[in-house]
């Protein structure tokens, strides 16, 4: 980062709505169903049809904006929005202009060293997505699937607050973690169903104002969104640098060339026209519904992160790793709540090494892998020396592929209860030792790694059983 | 008296006595629109084949002795803007010259599950813009009682055809006048009702927050009738409403509730510009319910003479975000000559738009963009909240407000198609009703001195249609019927 100049970033991240339906007709809202299977005269604008408002679209994004802090506008309006293009077949959008339904709320983001920043919400309203063309070798056409139609959106609008890529891309996993923890979005990045459009400027640090900005529209990825951020910053600092002066345009992301291409100014800009949506009503919410919607809002991943760190002493980068992630989160919290015994980091460990692996593995999600119940065991059982830290991961192979057993059961079946008694362990270890006194004298020498071969010679001679720690402290008693 | 002249309610009467067939009245409507037709030239397109499968089926219905609805084997013709699953649906437009909807209309559903024969479907100004079917791309429609005048428009297939007994009654659309004003050109009864009380899913939309379709009939019992059936909240249109249920007597026929009726005469309905024929006409109306006890009071509606103003603004709006999907990528035309997407909607909309539909989305285009919102769209809001309120205050001492129709009779074809002021002036006495939602019907009068009728208009509050109905059906009883056409 220049340290002559700030960069000043605002987003815009639309998140698309899993709801059952679609915002406007009652066709399904599925991601990855045959072309143009899911769509009707509504949803593809046919001559004389109208739109209705699917209730649980306004639910889900006054859900959002409780969980960001928004106020809610109890009386809120849908506009059209009006543009040419062929995936958009009404040729308006069905958007919300100037009564979103939330309005100035805000997020903490958790930045390094534990540290937060609050990231000022502007706006959270509710609009249709349009349809998605298609370009294939074969045809010389561009055909259009229209089962993206009318798919519900949520548009997150952010102040211009965010001033560096680390906090950029924090407020980005924010987002994310809090769609999926509200459960109100699939949240998948490659099934488009987050999109952003990124809003950069620069100034000098001395200066109070804010910069000339640019807007990079529809960038699909994350990293994609930081790389952008990251490039534009510098193209309007080598601008700025050598005299010139940013124009405000509308600029693209090209993936491939890592660049941002300009594709609209300020004088060109697009008149969307809006106007009210005649065709529907005002969007009522009463106080009741308000406070029904709150009362289902849990407890939201920053905080729980913190909690994480504050409370257990987790590593920031695990517990926002476990925190962000709502299975992850579940599986840590219940874990531990059935033994307060069991050494959190240790759980932590597991979700975001073993099981996580797994996860990655398989289709299957955190709490289809393993049950709390199940990972409490084997970790409280290796923290105790029942059995060892392998055996564990063993005894948790098995049960991913096969739970009908009880761990206690596969402990028996596999023989890897371990050998813990401390006199049956001295006498293995003074067997061994016996037959390895050159080991005993190159470890006496200073070889450090003779040691290691004795721990090796009696966790072979207990067949991988015993346990070590046991073992190592009875070696160094004897020798 | 031949079935074609006769009315819908006592058609029916006549179809469940079995003292005629809905066989023989489709075949009846058939022939008559053999004969006519060429000189009315009020159809787009016919369903002569479906009808007569209606028909067949609500006589089996009557011979089993099953129950059917009044408007069984009633024939009934559609306005060309309402959409009919698998018949082509074009708003007169050459952009819609092909289209054939996937699904029918509310009102539709309703006429299908009352089994009423749909004859065809009707021509009208292209996407209901205009006042005398001259804006159709197809054909220019004409007024029974002179085929050289205009039957008024935009719903003009649908008075016309009524009138010359090309359909027992008719669905039109009405915006700014589209029902009222040929009603009153063609003499037969048009109602546009409150906004909101019928279902407009399926209504190709000019202007959404103006749009009602309305029936039009020979006479006040059959638009209560047809009004009865088709009205009713949808869950498919969400700016539909709850309405009362009308139980309508067909009997009705006791004008004493003229007695003590408190009807408002606003000033500015009788401006310079109503003719005087017509004004003389109304006056006479006025007379005999003062003569039966009515107490008539002039009023002033000072932002009358505004509504025009704010009704081309918002329609116009509208309209140019409305018809913005014709552009020639999903259906109906597209321009053989492009080689870019901006081309293909270019050449589409130039070619496949008349001038008229295009200069108002042009207007509202213009009234829509950045800057100019606030100047055009805020301010036509503003005086419709104003006219709307003049009306709630003036039905806090009124029953009804009675006024013209339209400002002048039928004029000439092809007299006023290049004079839009002109042609935009005979929704003058109209178009405060769609500002602000209330219902309003137009009824025949009398006929002028050119043999062509002079109807006048009649105006309660929001969903008071059956109180509207029955002062319409006692001004009905006092005027008597007026002279059909000759054809």
């Amino acid at each position: 980062m220049s340290n002559k100049y700030d960069l000043v970033v605002g987003l815009e991240i639309h998140a698309e709505l899993s709801t059952n339906s679609k915002i406007y007709c009652s066709c399904k809202n599925e991601f990855g169903l045959e072309v143009n299977s899911v769509c009707c005269p509504v949803c593809t604008g046919m001559p004389g049809t109208l739109p209705t408002l699917n209730k649980k679209v306004v639910e889900y994004a006054i859900k959002m904006g409780l969980a960001t802090n928004c106020k809610i506008n109890q009386i809120s309006k849908q506009d059209r929005k009006n543009y040419f293009y062929p995936d958009l077949p009404k040729a308006y959008q069905i958007s919300q202009s100037d009564i979103p339904l939330c309005e100035n709320g805000y997020l903490d983001i958790l930045l390094e060293n534990s540290k937060t920043k609050r990231i000022g919400i502007t706006r959270i309203h509710i609009e249709e997505d349009a349809g998605k063309l298609l370009k294939t070798d074969k045809f010389d056409v561009t055909l259009i699937d229209f089962n993206r139609c009318g798919v519900p959106l949520i548009e997150i609008v952010s102040e211009p607050d965010i001033r560096s890529i680390e906090e950029a891309k924090a407020y980005l996993e924010t987002i994310k973690s809090y769609l999926t923890y509200l459960n109100i979005s699939d949240a998948k990045m490659q099934e488009g169903s987050i999109r952003c459009d990124v809003n950069v400027s620069v100034k000098p640090k001395s200066e109070k104002n804010l910069g000339t900005r640019c807007e990079m529209k529809n960038v699909n990825t994350f990293s994609g969104a930081l790389k952008a951020i990251e490039y534009e910053y510098q193209r309007q600092i080598d601008i700025l640098e050598s005299g010139g002066t940013i124009k405000q345009e509308t600029r693209k992301w090209d993936e491939k060339s890592s660049k941002t291409i300009a594709i609209r100014s300020k004088e060109n800009a697009q008149d969307y026209r809006y106007f009210p949506e005649p065709d529907l009503r005002n969007i009522s919410v009463d106080d009741k519904t308000i406070q029904k919607i709150f009362s289902e809002i849990p407890e939201m991943p920053n905080h729980k992160a913190i909690r994480y760190i504050n409370n257990f002493k987790l590593p920031q980068a695990d517990a926002k790793l476990i925190a962000n992630h709502i299975q992850r989160a579940t599986l840590f919290e219940k874990t531990y709540e059935l033994n307060k015994n069991l050494d959190v980091k240790m759980i932590a460990n597991w979700i975001l090494t073993t099981i996580s692996e797994q996860v990655n593995k398989t289709s299957k999600n955190y709490l289809e892998v393993i049950t709390p119940e199940n990972l409490s065991k084997i970790i409280s059982y290796i923290q105790n020396g029942h059995i060892s830290t392998s055996s564990g991961k063993k005894i948790f192979k098995q049960i991913v592929s096969d739970n009908s057993k009880s761990i206690d059961q596969l402990i028996k079946d596999l023989g890897l209860e371990q050998i813990s008694n401390a006199d049956e362990l001295e006498n293995i270890v003074i067997k061994v030792l016996k037959e390895n006194e050159k080991s005993i004298n190159d470890y006496k020498n200073g070889k450090t790694n003779a040691f290691g071969y004795l721990v090796g010679q009696c966790m072979k001679a207990t067949k991988g059983k015993g346990n070590p720690s046991i073992i190592k402290d009875t070696i160094k008693k004897h020798i | 008296m031949n079935l074609y002249e006769m009315s819908a309610t006592k058609l029916s009467k006549m179809i469940k006595s079995k003292e005629i067939s809905a066989l023989e009245l489709t075949n009846s409507i058939f022939s008559r629109i053999n004969s006519v037709e060429p000189k009315i030239q009020s159809y787009v397109t016919l369903c002569e084949e479906d009808a007569i499968k209606t028909a067949k089926l609500v006589d089996e219905k009557i011979s089993k002795g099953e129950k059917t609805s009044p408007l069984a084997g009633i024939p009934i013709g559609i306005k060309d803007n309402i959409c009919t699953k698998n018949i082509l649906t074009t708003c007169s437009s050459k952009m819609l010259h092909n289209f054939i909807p996937p699904y029918d209309a509310t009102v539709i559903k309703k006429l299908k599950n009352a089994n009423a024969v749909i004859t065809g479907k009707l021509n009208m100004d292209e996407f209901a813009m205009g006042s005398s079917t001259e804006t159709s791309y197809f054909k220019t429609t004409t007024n029974p009682y002179n085929t050289n005048c205009v039957p008024g428009g935009s719903s003009g297939g649908s008075a016309a055809s009524v009138a010359a007994g090309e359909a027992i009654m008719s669905l039109g659309s009405d915006t700014g006048g589209s029902i009222r004003q040929p009603a009153s050109y063609c003499g037969v009864v048009g109602l546009k009702p409150t906004y909101g009380s019928i279902s407009r899913y399926g209504l190709i939309a000019f202007a959404s927050s103006l749009d009602q379709i309305g029936p039009i009939t020979k006479s006040v019992d059959d638009s209560a009738l047809l009004y009865s059936i088709i009205s009713g909240q949808d869950p498919l249109d969400a700016t539909s409403r709850k309405v009362n249920h009308i139980d309508w007597d067909y009997n009705f026929s006791d004008i004493s509730m003229i007695k003590g009726l408190k009807i408002a005469v606003p000033e500015e309905y009788f401006s310079d510009q109503i003719d005087d024929d017509i004004k003389e006409a109304v006056f006479n109306v006025i007379k005999m319910l003062e003569k039966n006890g009515a107490k008539i009071s002039k009023i002033s509606l000072p932002s009358t003479p505004h509504a025009l103003s704010a009704y081309y603004i918002i329609s116009s709006a509208e309209a140019s975000s409305n018809l913005a999907r014709y552009d020639g990528v999903h259906y109906g035309y597209r321009s053989e000559n492009y080689s870019t997407l901006t081309e293909m909607y270019e050449n589409t909309r130039t070619e496949g738009f008349g001038n008229e539909v295009k200069a108002r989305i042009m207007l509202g285009t213009y009234i829509l963009s950045s800057g100019y919102y606030d100047t055009y769209y805020k301010r036509a809001k503003l005086l419709q909240s104003k006219i709307i309120s003049e009306f709630q205050e003036t039905f806090k001492e009124y029953d009804v407000i009675l006024t013209p129709t339209v400002p002048t009779p039928p004029f000439p074809i092809g007299a006023e198609i290049n004079d839009a002021t002109k042609m935009h002036s005979n929704d003058m006495n109209t178009v405060a009703s769609n500002i602000s939602g209330i219902p309003a019907i137009s009824l025949p009068c009398c006929l002028n001195k050119d043999a062509l009728p002079i109807g006048f208009q009649l105006m309660c509050n929001h969903f008071e249609e059956e109180k509207l109905f029955k002062i319409a059906k006692c001004c009905e009883l006092l005027i008597g019927n007026i002279k059909l056409p000759n054809i």
